[in-house]
């Protein structure tokens, strides 16, 4: 399986990357490269042009400042799961980052390739959803003018594959508030054996005073068009102890914050899939708040 | 013997080459000149050819030539099937290597592209216009032969590839008078072998002398050049394969397929090397298939416990043609051994190989016998409920006793040895088979859902003596030869017409003639694999390789001992009578002094100074070994699984394999084969699954969809073992490569059904998926 | 375009088209044919290679994404011809049947200890998951890697 022929540019900066996307119409970037050389491979796509934006090291590396996590587009997942930065102040997406694929695609997956890809079936987009993170995105506009946006996970993802990325921005870094000593933050999945891609996942992120839950952020995603947030569930969870019966009520909600946009597959229904929600969701929050090992 | 190798875990003289990267698997053939062909294979499950327009791929850039059906017809004879079980009114449908009228499967050949790289090749695929007019199609067999049904073969009405019944004892009276009658319906779902290596063929047409050398991914070569053969025209002398490296078939690489005669074709219609290479997208297509039956099972039995029958009703599905041996699978392979370990009065087989819009099926790691286990297990289990008796100690009750010569069953077998009950005690100690009831009930109360599942089985492997091969159908003979030459310096070099492909027989081969010849394991060489260089074989498959191709080299090993002997006593000027061997020496009885090195017998045979009068020079010696009989491998083997009864997910905690294969030559090998056999089956009780959705469309086309076990996803396997020698071959060895398979299916799956017994599950079809087990217990009832 | 790149501690410097993959770089163009294809869909792991000291699919990796790297196959573990502690112990605990996800297997073992020196069982196996072997049942894999990375440690 080899893909037809196109024609590959290495970008050393984001302008210039940027620059020849919106000279070439019909060019993608090249990040990893997990996500669209299979679909290239298969002939399911066929680009006729590659920026290749793999040797732009501005893009690349993970800090904390004022309590904000930023890690450079060009991140690899396995850069996240061994940094000390991201397991002290997001523990939610270290661990998840390890649980990315396997080995050789941490190795090579980039956090904003995936992010761009924007397949249901990934885990980072929930996860980010929680985190409430936020995209910079930069366009034609270049810095100079203005030409960089800031845009949250909440809006930007749209559908399956599709994003709020304009045909000539790059998603340049993610930013997300670190967690507070008082909060809790945990992704679980279901893992499909062949893929390890999520066939139910849910992320939470609670925030806890004196026994209460003060905050919540609550998503499913990998059978939802996007990452499915449960506003009531999060309404549901604020103002409660955080104890086993009052989790497994408010999880129960989520059927009523997921549209009749559910997918399913021959390995696992929707039915089935919008069943298992609340299940993994009370998996995340019993392991966010410790009450997993009474179970 | 008192330096014996036999029995000693040496480490594997095939690993030097294959850790480093030194190895030659056919798609590290480079040859100059060569080019590529690739296959156009039709998208769809059934339809009808209209037209093929090639003229756009003919002229596109490096393309050397593109050919259809119609340049084959004539040229190309059909590919064919070697395995016809008598009375059976097999109807051998013509199989075109590259169809020309209909396609019958998705991933059937409709045109192959030959170009100066692989690139390109596939370039000019997508060139290639196709005009379908699509048919009909089914996939599932039962379906198949419903009326109305979609018709594949003219020939083949209601798609009826055959219908096998084979019946021992009166099983209508069995039933009749039996105090129990439990049933069940099971599916043996479609797998897909996955060999890691995907097959690949290299074939270079000499015009100069009329010769194709073809290198094939192939666990039998003699075999493939006999059938090469039969679809080229070609003199077997005319056809060397190659198949020295060979990266696992598991079946999958016994069958002689299209890719192969087209890529020879190619060849000798441009007289340059060709290689073609399977993707793994095309392999799932157009690689075969295993298992794929629906079957509806029954057993017998008395209230006490006494099983009187067992017998089925069974769609088989054949796919769209019949594969080399596929129509021997799920009836020669799989009816005869209904008995299993047990005494059972009665037991009929009545199976319908079916035609479908599906890949064909044929062997797949234990062929057969994996599904005939698992519905006698499955019954049994079924059997236990019934009764309110504990699983294990109803199969105990029915345990064959201990039998050294002989054991005839009433399905027309005869065991050759057995002693079944205390491994099974074994294996129920090592697991402490009570206390983890206990455990299980303590579970149970506090809401969790752990299983146990124990199974017994034999099987009948080591294929086989050769007329029974022809009685049963089988289009070739099942002995093995081999030769054992000893050069001047006494150094051994052994020629096998076998073919392993990871099963390491290069050792314990060189294991075995080094004992019988009594020279260093490193100063023997073991050749295989190709044909112009080994003695004709019927090759590896149907855990055969030991107990038949060591089999001949044991014999021809003899032969060469006692010729050396002779000379011995020639030139120790004794007489014949007087000298004997012992450790690679023959003296003269009572005088141990006068001796002479068996490799000083080599020298002097290849000297031939002063050989006996009579004697030819040379030390070597061929051998042909027809077994008198199959060899019955046995076992009991344990799995502990836990049920997650919110989403249906299934750990198995633990797995215990105890099986009995004869004596070990290489107890790491033999431990090797049981992990990889009992890993497969519990992909299939667990992952596997071939999908095809209405149209015919192979729905789990790729790793990312069909779910092959993984390491993080097994648990380690507890091996145990005791030592029942067979008295069929000269070692006494069983066979090990299936056994593994062809119990640990119906083991796991047996546990998950024991674990949600409380929660009224009686079946689900396989694999159990966690959707399925927690639709299962949704409904709490058979899904 | 024009790549350059090590490969086995060897320049190398070679025209290629964009879409050549760099498995199909190594085993047509340099003839190291010890990496293997297993799938299409960088699911099975037996095209694992080492680049710039990490584990890849090098079936997902473009040619000229490697220009100026340094790559490892199988053939360059064991440069000087006496084999790596992970060859070994694969040999020595059968590791390996058929042989074809040998290398792969291989390749991640040696960052999967470098990274983890101690690892235990669980993962030993989770770290393999990206490799498919059919043949072994992966135990004696497991048990390879925990010689290996015995004898590393000692």
């Amino acid at each position: 399986m080899f893909a037809t022929e196109f024609e590959y540019q290495r970008a050393t900066s984001v302008s210039e990357a940027i620059q020849l996307l919106s000279n070439n119409p019909g060019a993608k970037i090249l990040a990893g490269g997990h996500s669209l050389l299979p679909m290239m491979k298969l002939r399911l796509t066929s680009i006729p042009m590659l920026i290749d934006i793999g040797g732009i090291n501005e893009l690349r590396g993970i800090s904390v400042e004022n309590n904000i996590l930023r890690i450079g587009a060009l991140t690899t997942h396995a850069e996240i799961a061994e940094s000390y930065d991201v397991k002290d102040n997001a523990g939610i997406l270290w661990e998840t980052a390890y649980g990315i694929g396997d080995p050789q695609v941490r190795n090579r997956g980039t956090i904003g390739g995936n992010i761009s890809h924007a397949d249901p079936a990934s885990d980072l987009p929930t996860v980010l959803k929680v985190m409430d993170a936020k995209f910079t995105i930069q366009g034609t506009g270049g810095l100079m003018r203005g030409g960089s946006r800031v845009v949250s996970a909440d809006d930007f993802f749209i559908g399956p594959f599709e994003t709020d990325l304009g045909e000539n921005e790059i998603l340049t870094a993610i930013e997300m508030p670190v967690l507070m000593a008082n909060q809790h933050a945990e992704y679980a999945k279901m893992a499909h054996p062949a893929t390890s891609f999520a066939v139910v996942g849910a992320g939470v992120v609670l925030t806890v005073e004196d026994d209460v839950c003060t905050a919540a952020r609550v998503a499913v995603g990998g059978f939802t068009p996007v990452p499915t947030r449960g506003l009531t569930v999060e309404q549901a969870l604020i103002g409660k102890v955080l104890n086993e019966e009052n989790i497994a009520s408010a999880t129960i909600l989520i059927h009523g914050d997921l549209g009749s946009d559910v997918f399913g597959d021959v390995f696992a229904s929707a039915e089935y899939r919008q069943a298992m929600a609340a299940i993994e969701l009370k998996h995340a929050i019993f392991h966010a708040t410790g009450l997993a090992h009474h179970n | 013997m008192t330096t014996r190798i036999f029995g000693s875990g040496i480490r594997r003289r095939e690993d030097p080459r294959l850790i480093t990267g030194g190895a030659t698997y056919t798609d590290d053939v480079q040859l100059p000149g060569m080019l590529y062909a690739a296959m156009l294979r039709s998208p769809h499950a059934h339809a009808k050819i209209n037209s093929i327009d090639i003229t756009s791929a003919v002229g596109a850039r490096g393309v050397v030539a593109v050919y259809t059906g119609a340049d084959i017809e004539g040229v190309l004879n059909g590919i064919p099937c070697a395995w016809v079980p008598p009375g059976a009114d097999l109807v051998a449908v013509t199989h075109p290597a590259i169809a020309k009228d209909v396609v019958r499967y998705q991933g059937d050949a409709v045109a192959v592209v030959v170009a100066e790289d692989r690139y390109q090749a596939e370039d000019a695929l997508e060139l290639i216009n196709v005009d379908y007019e699509i048919l009909p199609s089914v996939t599932n067999p039962e379906a198949a032969m419903k009326p109305g049904a979609p018709q594949l073969h003219e020939d083949a009405p209601n798609n009826q590839a055959f219908h096998w019944v084979s019946e021992g004892g009166d099983t209508e009276a069995a039933f009749s008078a039996a105090d129990v009658i439990v049933k069940d319906t099971i599916i043996q779902q479609r797998l897909i072998p996955n060999a890691m290596e995907p097959r690949s063929a290299v074939a270079t047409w000499t015009k100069a002398t009329g010769e194709l050398t073809l290198w094939s991914t192939s666990q039998n070569p003699h075999i493939c050049r006999f059938l090469a053969s039969l679809v080229t025209g070609l003199g077997e002398h005319k056809i060397r394969v190659i198949a020295t490296e060979v990266g696992g078939g598991f079946g999958s690489k016994i069958p002689v397929y299209a890719d192969e005669m087209i890529t020879s074709f190619c060849s000798m219609q441009l007289g340059r090397p060709v290689k073609w290479t399977a993707t793994r997208s095309e392999g799932f297509q157009s690689t075969i298939h295993g298992r794929d039956h629906v079957e509806y099972v029954e057993m017998a039995a008395t209230q006490e416990g006494k099983i009187t029958g067992v017998r089925s009703k069974i769609y088989a599905g054949m796919g769209a043609y019949l594969s080399t041996a596929g129509p021997g699978v799920p009836t020669i392979l799989h009816g005869l051994i209904y008995c299993g370990p047990y005494d059972i009065g009665a037991t009929k087989a009545d199976v319908y190989g079916v035609f479908s819009n599906a890949t064909p099926t044929d062997a797949y790691r234990g062929a057969g016998r994996p599904e005939a286990t698992f519905l006698i297990e499955r019954l049994v289990d079924l059997l236990a409920v019934e009764l309110g008796t504990d699983p294990a100690e109803l199969r105990r009750k029915n345990l064959i006793p201990k039998f050294e010569e002989g054991h005839d069953v009433i399905s027309g077998l005869t065991y050759d040895s057995g002693d079944y009950e205390p491994l099974m005690d074994m294996v129920l100690g090592h697991a402490d088979y009570s206390a983890l009831r206990q455990e299980q009930a303590q579970m149970r109360e506090n809401g969790h859902y752990m299983g146990i599942g124990v199974t017994c089985y034999n099987e009948i492997c080591g294929l086989g003596p050769s007329q029974v091969a022809g009685a049963v159908g089988f289009g070739g003979g099942l002995w093995e030869s081999a030769i054992v030459r000893f050069h001047p310096t006494g150094k051994v070099h052994v020629y096998s017409g076998i073919s392993p492909h990871g099963q390491g027989e290069e050792t314990t081969f060189a294991q075995i003639v080094s004992d019988e010849l009594g020279v260093d394991v490193d100063d023997v060489t073991i050749t295989h694999g190709d044909t112009s260089n080994t003695p004709m074989g019927w090759g590896t498959y149907g855990s055969r390789t030991t107990s038949v191709g060591a089999g001949a080299m044991v014999i021809a090993a003899r032969k060469i001992k006692e010729k050396a002997r002779l000379l011995a006593a020639h030139l120790l000027e004794a007489a014949e009578s007087d000298v004997e061997y012992r450790d690679g020496q023959f003296s003269v009885k009572g005088s141990p002094d006068q001796s002479k090195s068996i490799q000083e017998m080599a020298t002097m045979a290849n000297v031939a100074w002063n050989l006996p009068e009579g004697m030819e020079p040379g030390l070597e010696a061929s051998a042909f070994y027809d077994p008198p009989n199959f060899v019955y491998p046995f076992g009991t083997h344990l799995a502990v699984v836990d049920v997650d009864k919110d989403n249906g997910h299934i750990v198995v905690r633990r797995y215990i394999a105890g099986d009995d294969c004869g004596p070990q030559i290489n107890p790491m090998i033999v431990e090797g084969q049981v992990h990889g056999g009992v890993v497969q089956g519990i992909g299939q009780a667990l992952w596997e699954h071939a999908i095809y959705d209405d149209n015919g469309q192979l729905v789990t086309g790729s790793m990312t969809d069909y779910a092959l076990p993984r390491a993080h996803l097994l648990p380690n396997i507890e091996s145990l073992s005791t030592v029942t020698p067979s008295p069929h071959n000269p070692l006494g060895v069983k066979g090990v490569g299936e056994t593994g398979s062809i119990a640990s299916t119906v083991t796991v799956y047996n546990a998950v059904i024991d674990a949600l017994r409380p929660l009224g599950v009686t079946r689900i079809d396989m694999p159990l998926t966690p959707e399925k087990v927690w639709q299962a217990i949704r409904q709490g009832h058979g899904s | 375009m024009n790549i350059q790149l090590t490969v086995n501690g060897k320049a190398q410097e070679k025209e290629v088209d964009a879409r050549l993959l760099l498995v199909h770089f190594l085993r047509d163009d340099l003839g190291l044919t010890g990496t293997k294809i297993g799938c299409d869909t960088s699911q099975c792991g037996a095209c694992v290679v080492s680049m710039d000291g990490k584990t890849i699919k090098s079936c997902t990796c473009l040619a000229v994404q490697a220009n100026g790297s340094d790559i490892t196959t199988i053939e360059g573990v064991a440069p000087d011809g006496v084999l790596d502690p992970v060859q070994e112990a694969f040999w020595d605990n059968h590791g390996l049947q058929c042989g074809y996800c040998t290398a792969g297997m291989i390749i991640t073992t040696v960052e999967l200890l470098k990274k983890n020196p101690n690892p235990s069982d669980d993962e030993v196996r989770e770290g393999l998951k990206g490799n498919i072997c059919r043949c072994t049942g992966y135990q004696n894999i497991v048990k390879s890697v925990q010689a290996a990375a015995k004898v590393n440690r000692s």
